[in-house]
């Protein structure tokens, strides 16, 4: 039987919901246990919030000073320590980029292979995972001899429920060395009010064709009026017309809406990559044979300034 | 300072993948090959350094089978000084990957290891963080901006909450992300120059590298197909059609 530890992905004293997608996923290996370790400076709320994730058998902590930014030279070492001290089988984390920094230096600090962007669980070494920026899906099996090392690539789960009973939370003992070569200098964070693109039912996105930082402002409009995230493309942001972690894709944010609307984007593979699990695709393109209408579930070619004024009107009546 | 540069080879970013029919894996055959994009924004950055006087010796790096010497050659055409073919015919997975570029670095001592942040073949994004914890060296992934300080890079990367700065001590492995630079365009004069420029063989075992065990493939499918739906032809329709789903 697997016993599984996965690795608690949070933010500014919030655990994030990549951390509930990533117990989604170790529940499918029918594990004896599933212990989730929260590493930060103070991790009191931290801590009780992951006790609450259903599947959860038992919350670690391992409080110190060092542990207030996640960074992965720090973290890693402790995390090998744990997994190490506890006898676990599968050390799982989320693939956002907390993960995919992270995961593979633990994996080489146990001296062990890792399998990134798990999809889908066949067996206890048995899994999918998409190559080729998700054009390929292939079936892996890793080595039941040594630990798993996983990142799971949250938009195949949805986070497991909270509440029920809680689960206990212990504060543990590694014996790790932490680097003192690596320090943390700040972080500037775009954030907004609208709802996390991670994971918000609804994401607008807008790509190159909508021209300038300026008129992005009717993308925005239209996602507030339906309460939806925003998204991009790359081109949008190597354009200036919006920050970094907007973009979506093979290189951005992987996502899984109910429904996603898509202006002025082309549909190149590199952004499908990223939208291939979305429930229904929405693409506003003034150019009839642009890729994205191959995948789109409604496609409206014509001129996204005209279209999404009129769309806000149709959704007021 | 000196740098290496880790370049592999992959199918173009451009090339729509095929699958075999058997299930057996992507076709490789007779399909356009070039340097993983990252890894050319890597050696984008090393030139910008050789340029600007901070790097005096830069080294690009493959492990691939004879076909990768063509990529190494295109990262001497940019202007690397030297290249090393670690030549191999097997599947090298990250880790025997980051076991090989420890000893090398072991050899070479570069300041700087630049690789990409994901090979887009495999997209595994593994390599880089795996040879600094060898190495037992800082990481710093996904940089969009590196400042050199005295003994110290001072890296912004893209993260998901936006961008995040830190410091680490050099020597160190830094992995580059879209927005760190445009490479610029390869001209002729140096693609033949480059032909010239020393290039090092050696195999995984002239390193003493022990090989990792190893992911094995048992199949490789196409992903779910999402069909080509309708084209609508007013925003009122699409509105309805959405009320309609419940998704408005
Ligand atoms: C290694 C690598 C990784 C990459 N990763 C990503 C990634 O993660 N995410 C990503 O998005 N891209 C990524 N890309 C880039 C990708 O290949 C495309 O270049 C990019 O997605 C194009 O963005 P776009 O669709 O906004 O722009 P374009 O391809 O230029 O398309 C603009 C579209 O807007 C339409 N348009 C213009 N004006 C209007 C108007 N007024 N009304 C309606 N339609 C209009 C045009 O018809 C056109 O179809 C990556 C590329 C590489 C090489
Ligand atoms: N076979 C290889 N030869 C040279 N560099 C490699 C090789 N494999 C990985 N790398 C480097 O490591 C980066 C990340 O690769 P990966 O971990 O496979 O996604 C690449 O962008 C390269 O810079």
């Amino acid at each position: 039987m697997s016993k599984v530890l996965i690795v608690a992905d949070h933010f500014q004293g919030k655990l994030q919901g990549s951390t509930g997608r990533t117990v989604a996923c170790a529940k499918e290996l029918n594990p004896e246990s599933i212990d989730v370790l929260v590493l930060s400076n103070d991790s009191g709320d931290l801590a009780a919030a992951a006790a609450k994730l259903d599947g959860v058998s038992k919350v670690l902590t391992a409080d110190r000073a060092e542990n207030e930014h996640p960074m992965a030279a720090i973290f890693a070492p402790q995390i090998a320590a744990a997994a190490e001290a506890g006898s676990y089988s599968h050390v799982l984390g989320p693939n956002t980029t907390f993960g995919k920094d992270l995961m593979p230096r633990v994996a080489a600090k146990l001296g062990v292979l890792m399998i990134t962007d798990i999809m889908a669980v066949h067996g206890d070494y048995e899994f999918d995972r998409p190559i080729y920026a998700g054009n390929a899906v292939i079936t892996v099996e890793a080595p039941s001899d040594q630990i798993l090392v996983g990142s799971v690539r949250c938009a195949s789960y949805s986070a497991v429920e909270e509440g029920g009973d809680d689960a206990a939370v212990e504060a543990i003992e590694l014996s790790a060395e932490i680097p003192t070569h690596t320090r943390f200098v700040g972080v500037q964070s775009g954030s907004s009010d609208r709802p996390d693109l991670q994971s918000a039912p609804k994401v607008v996105s807008g790509g190159r064709g909508v021209g300038s930082e300026e008129n992005f402002k009717v993308i925005y409009s239209f996602a507030d009026k339906i309460g939806a995230a925003v998204g991009a493309s790359r081109a949008a942001v190597d354009s200036g017309f919006v920050p970094n972690d907007m973009q979506v894709g093979q290189t951005g944010k992987i996502i899984a809406p109910e429904l996603y609307m898509c202006f002025g984007i082309s549909g190149a593979i590199q952004h499908l990559a990223g939208i291939k699990d979305a429930g229904t695709i929405v693409a506003v393109n003034k150019d009839e044979e642009a890729p994205i209408f191959e995948v789109a579930d409604y496609g409206l070619v014509g001129d996204l300034f005209k279209v999404l004024p009129e769309l806000e009107e149709a959704v007021s009546k | 300072m000196k740098v290496l540069v880790g370049v592999k080879r992959a199918i173009d970013y451009n090339v729509r993948i095929q699958l075999k029919s058997d299930g057996s894996g992507v076709v490789h055959d007779g399909v356009k090959h070039s340097m993983n994009p990252f890894d050319e924004i890597a050696v984008e950055q090393a030139m910008q350094w050789q340029e600007a006087g901070t790097a005096d010796e830069i080294v690009a790096v493959t492990i691939g089978g004879v076909a990768a010497l063509e990529q190494l050659r295109s990262a001497l055409a940019f202007g690397c000084d030297r290249g090393i073919h670690i030549k191999v015919d097997e599947d090298v997975q990250p880790l025997t990957a980051a076991r090989a570029f420890k000893e090398l670095v072991e050899k070479e001592k570069p300041d700087v290891f630049l690789m990409g942040k994901q090979a887009i073949d495999d997209d595994n994004n593994q390599t880089g963080q795996m040879t600094s914890a060898l190495l037992e060296w800082p990481q710093a992934t996904f940089a969009s901006k590196i400042e050199l300080g005295d003994g110290t890079a001072k890296v912004t990367r893209e993260v998901d909450s936006g961008l995040e700065t830190i410091e680490v001590d050099l020597p160190a492995v830094i992995t580059v992300d879209l927005r760190l630079n445009e490479p610029r365009y390869l001209k002729l004069p140096n693609i033949m120059k480059a032909k010239k420029k020393p290039v090092d063989e050696m195999s995984l075992d002239d390193l003493g590298v022990e090989r990792a065990k190893n992911l094995t493939t048992k199949q490789t499918s196409p992903p779910p197909e999402r069909e080509a739906g309708i084209k609508v032809e007013s925003a009122e329709e699409l509105v309805a059609k959405l009320k309609d789903k419940g998704l408005l």
